[in-house]
């Protein structure tokens, strides 16, 4: 079992959760760390990741003599604006004018800063408190400085914008001149630090940009960290890395999960100019974690080179190896789940009666859901440099999880993590792709093969859309009695798809708490008699995190469900969604067998149908839900709370002769608590918004025989600007402080697609229970 | 030997004739700001200027180059309306991630050039071609708009 198994089970599960785990000898709890598993005290948020937090000011802010203020960033940058925001957090903490501050990506060194592990939109609800706490304690240094220099009382000195002055005698002394002396201080006792008030804050929560299409004219907008680099094409990527002597591979991967190159030919690749080297690059067995599919790597003096040389390779596969994953077919594969989905299986929540209420029924409704399998398909396609030189291994890449890519090397190095260093570079997209460090592997495995030299292993977009961990894909049946009244009396649901934990131990063909607290078991509807099963589902090839993971299909079903049983007790959508929801009040999301809650306190993070209630009367309420629409056209709604945030949007839909759907406005009201940026918050609802009405419209890979369908996006379609809405408005909800903060990458995204496709049935009267919907409207 | 004139430079490239123009500019000239997105013409993230034209770089092998004005976006703010569009985009924050946004600045740029006020079909049709998994769309439209909106005014 390696390191990175450890810190992946951590990151995604409670503490808690192992306890109770290791009761029912779980499968996934196996891999897990024994020694946290048998301590006592149970711990939430930042405090329960490997690593945990660490408010250190020295760690992350240095001031040079021209008061230059340097803030370490330790989190992975993929777009959501992480560098920017939380550079944020401590410029305004410490009182650094933002012109004046610099960042600098960290390395891996979990030890150093604490969890590095960017996924479950975490960075900052983790990491706000933390970072103000190391502002504070640098900000208090350099006053103690000043202080010391004056000969006054701590007590008579306050730091302005890049200053601290002398409240008595209106003595200055810039951040610059102090900052030598304010170093070689101790660092202020927690207990000691005095945070900012609200009313001192000049960019914590602050609108600025762009709102709902148009432009704060504020002059004093802080500008994104990376902004201009992006736009002058100066951003360093991992694709971007450059080195002497570099060599660039290429890695023909099995096509079918655990087959095996039986015989390879590769004269005709050796005469293509350029190629260096072939290689066969070992393969890990499942449950293989992050270790890589192996294959044949051509080894090259470029890019061009390299994927030539593959292209002239004979290689024949042994695919007996693979098992039934090479009879792995998408469409028999639904018709299985389906037809499980008939009947019982592991329940995993129950309360009153399910059976009698559906037995006694003036009403039933049924209908079973379907998602496919998608591939996160970031614009960056995985892509890693490793070198190795004299027993110490040095790796330059775009990873979400840079301690997981740290061990992973070792691992398969057999060397010590000190003699492994992981440069973090920008992130062209993540969405759960790179939280997977297998590319980074792979170039430790060829860069032994070259002493001295780097190696570069680039992914082309097939090898992404064939090799991905997929998302995974699932079958959601549901079934609820109505009254004569239309009211709910019954709710059973049942979900299957292939678990994430097939990737760390024997196949538990099961979905884990982590999966199922993804809005399946945490359904918040008030319904007298409830029943969640969730039958068996075997994995047949790598499934992962997708941006929103499993929340994805929880929602589509529960979402699309709850506008089918408004349709057949006639009632209004959104008045029957509200009366689904009950009256306001707290859920514990633990008290449900394989309860999960992000990792969060549930006392501070309870489910909170007040909250889930308000998103949906705002987005509604902005959307003039009601109105009338004309012909083809429709309004549909969809609510979800995920990563202890709470979404809901209204989506305006034309489906026009030709089958074409037109999206003409969207209202998303987002309920995340206390905001720091709200100008990143509102960009990442925007793209939340167009990655969802993708997956309505047409993103799916299908398998048969076990390889992929769809190879490049020529068929594996992803959004284009002709999908996007017309018009995007977002609704912040709840933002003022008196709210915990939430995650906000991944919880725009779940509600998107069963909006349209709610919305879809308003302007056709055509129920989309499969996804995607490619060609059904035409 | 393959002779390129890149960003106004004279460039003497020992390349085979069929390597794609986007290989040549990374992994040679290491101008890394034209990305890899997909290599078949599907996405844009390549996207180069041939003679003014917006060109897929990861198509155009190195000989379709030869004798043509190749401008990439390391060049942009030297041109008037590139620079305009790089500001615009800077004013209404359009990147997220950043990867793809060097290929949408360069197709849009294109676009103004030949059309200074492009109606809203004009822009989906010029950009359609350019993929933003971010999903950045409203902002990269709105960004061109706001360019075009202050042509009278440059």
């Amino acid at each position: 079992m390696s390191k990175s198994h450890d810190s992946l089970l951590l990151a995604n599960v409670s503490r808690r959760r192992f306890l109770k785990g290791l009761a029912v000898g779980s499968a996934l709890v196996v891999a897990a760390r024994w020694d946290l598993a048998f301590a006592e005290e149970v711990k939430y948020g930042a405090e329960a990741m490997p690593g945990g937090w660490v408010d250190n000011p020295n760690v992350f802010i240095s001031i040079d003599g021209n008061g230059t203020v340097t803030v370490i960033n330790h989190r992975a940058e993929m777009g959501q604006g992480i560098r920017t925001s939380l550079a944020l957090v401590a410029a305004d903490e410490l009182g650094a004018d933002w012109d004046r501050v610099r960042v600098e990506q960290a390395e891996a060194d979990q030890d150093k800063y604490g969890n590095q592990n960017t996924d479950g939109s975490r960075s900052m609800r983790h990491w706000y408190e933390p970072m103000r706490r190391a502002a504070a304690g640098a900000r208090q240094m350099l006053e103690q400085a000043a202080a010391n220099q004056w000969g006054v009382p701590v007590e008579e000195v306050e730091t302005r914008v890049q200053e601290v002055v002398h409240k008595g005698s209106d003595r200055t002394l810039g951040f610059g001149e102090l900052a030598a002396a304010a170093r070689v201080l101790d660092v202020p006792a927690r207990e000691n630090l005095t945070l900012k008030d609200d009313s001192q804050l000049r960019y914590i929560g602050r609108e600025t940009g762009l709102v709902n299409g148009e432009l704060k004219n504020d002059n004093s907008r802080p500008p994104a960290i990376d902004g201009e680099d992006i736009v002058t094409g100066k951003a360093r990527f991992g694709a971007d890395v450059q080195m002497d002597d570099m060599l660039y591979a290429v890695i023909a991967r099995p096509p079918v999960l655990g087959a095996r190159v039986k015989s390879l030919d590769d004269t005709k690749a050796k005469n293509v100019p350029g190629v260096v080297k072939i290689l066969q690059t070992e393969g890990t067995d499942m449950p293989a974690g992050f270790n890589p599919l192996g294959g044949v790597a051509v080894v090259a003096e470029n890019t061009w080179a390299a994927i030539r040389g593959r292209e002239a390779l004979s290689i024949n596969w042994d695919l007996e190896a693979a098992g039934d994953n090479a009879s792995y077919t998408s469409e028999a594969y639904r018709q299985t789940l389906e037809q499980r989905a008939e009947s019982s299986g592991k329940t995993v929540r129950e309360s009153g009666d399910v059976d009698k209420a559906l037995e006694n029924a003036d009403q039933r409704v049924t209908a079973t859901y379907y998602m496919p399998h998608m591939a996160q398909a970031p614009m960056e396609p995985p892509v890693a440099v490793v070198r190795i030189k004299n027993g110490k291994a040095e790796a330059w890449a775009p990873v979400q999880h840079p301690r997981a890519a740290r061990d992973g090397i070792a691992a398969v190095l057999g060397i010590d993590l000190e003699n492994v260093t992981v440069h973090q570079t920008l992130l062209g997209g993540g969405f759960g792709r790179k939280s997977k460090p297998d590319f980074v592997i792979e170039a430790a495995r060829l860069a032994k093969e070259f002493e001295g030299r780097p190696v570069r292993v680039q992914w082309t977009r097939e090898d992404d859309i064939r090799h991905t961990y997929f998302h995974a894909v699932s079958v959601d049946r549901l079934d609820a009695a109505l009254d004569s009244d239309g009211k709910a009396t019954g709710w059973l649901h049942r979900t299957l798809s292939p678990s994430i934990g097939s990737l760390f131990a024997e196949d538990p063909k099961h979905k884990g708490d982590f999966e199922l607290g993804m809005g399946f078991n945490t359904m918040p509807f008030d319904i007298p008699s409830i029943r969640l099963e969730n039958p068996k589902a075997a994995a047949h090839t790598r499934i992962g995190w997708f941006r929103a993971v499993y929340n994805l299909p929880h929602a589509y079903a529960i979402q699309s469900f709850a506008a089918e049983m408004a349709e057949a007790a006639g009632k209004d959508h959104r008045d029957y969604l509200l009366e689904l929801l009950g009256e306001p009040r707290q859920i514990n999301p633990e008290k449900f067998e394989d309860g999960w809650n992000y990792g969060e306190n549930p006392d501070i993070y309870p489910i909170d149908i007040g909250r889930m209630r308000a998103v949906v009367e705002r987005a509604t309420k902005e959307a003039d839900w009601g109105k009338e629409s004309a012909k083809g056209r429709g309004l549909g709604l969809a609510m979800h709370h995920s990563f202890v945030s709470y979404t809901a949007i209204v989506l305006d839909v034309e489906v026009d002769d030709s089958g074409e759907v037109i999206v003409h406005r969207a209202d998303i009201a987002f309920d995340c608590g206390q905001t720091v940026n709200p100008e990143r918050i509102r960009s990442q609802l925007e793209g939340a918004c167009v990655m969802g009405i993708g997956i309505a419209l047409h993103s799916e890979v299908s398998f048969k025989d076990g390889d992929t369908e769809q190879t490049n996006f020529d068929r594996y379609q992803i959004p284009r600007m002709v999908n996007a809405p017309r018009e995007v408005h977002v609704h912040l909800v709840n933002s003022g402080k008196d709210a915990p903060m939430g995650g906000v990458g991944e919880p725009g995204l779940p509600p998107v697609a069963p909006a349209l496709c709610n919305a879809v049935f308003a302007a056709t009267g055509k129920r989309i229970r499969r996804l995607p919907i490619g060609n059904q409207l035409s | 030997m393959i002779n390129l004139t890149i960003n106004g430079q004279a460039h003497e490239l020992d390349v085979p004739d069929d390597m794609p123009l986007l290989w040549a500019l990374r992994d040679v000239v290491k101008l890394t700001g034209t990305k890899f997105g997909c290599g078949i013409a599907q996405c844009g993230a390549c996207t180069v200027h041939l003679d003014g034209t917006a060109m897929r770089s990861c198509v155009t092998p190195v000989s379709g180059a030869v004798g043509r004005e190749i401008t990439t976006i390391e060049a942009m703010s030297d041109d008037k309306v590139g620079k305009r569009v790089q500001q615009a985009w800077l004013e209404l924050g359009v990147a997220q991630c950043g990867y793809c946004q060097g290929g949408q600045i360069m197709t849009a740029t294109a676009l103004l050039k030949q059309n200074s006020k492009p109606d809203a079909s004009e822009i989906r049709d010029a950009m359609n071609g350019n993929l933003c998994r971010c999903g950045t769309y409203n902002r990269i439209f709105a960004a061109i708009e706001q360019v075009s909106d202050t042509e009278e005014q440059s």
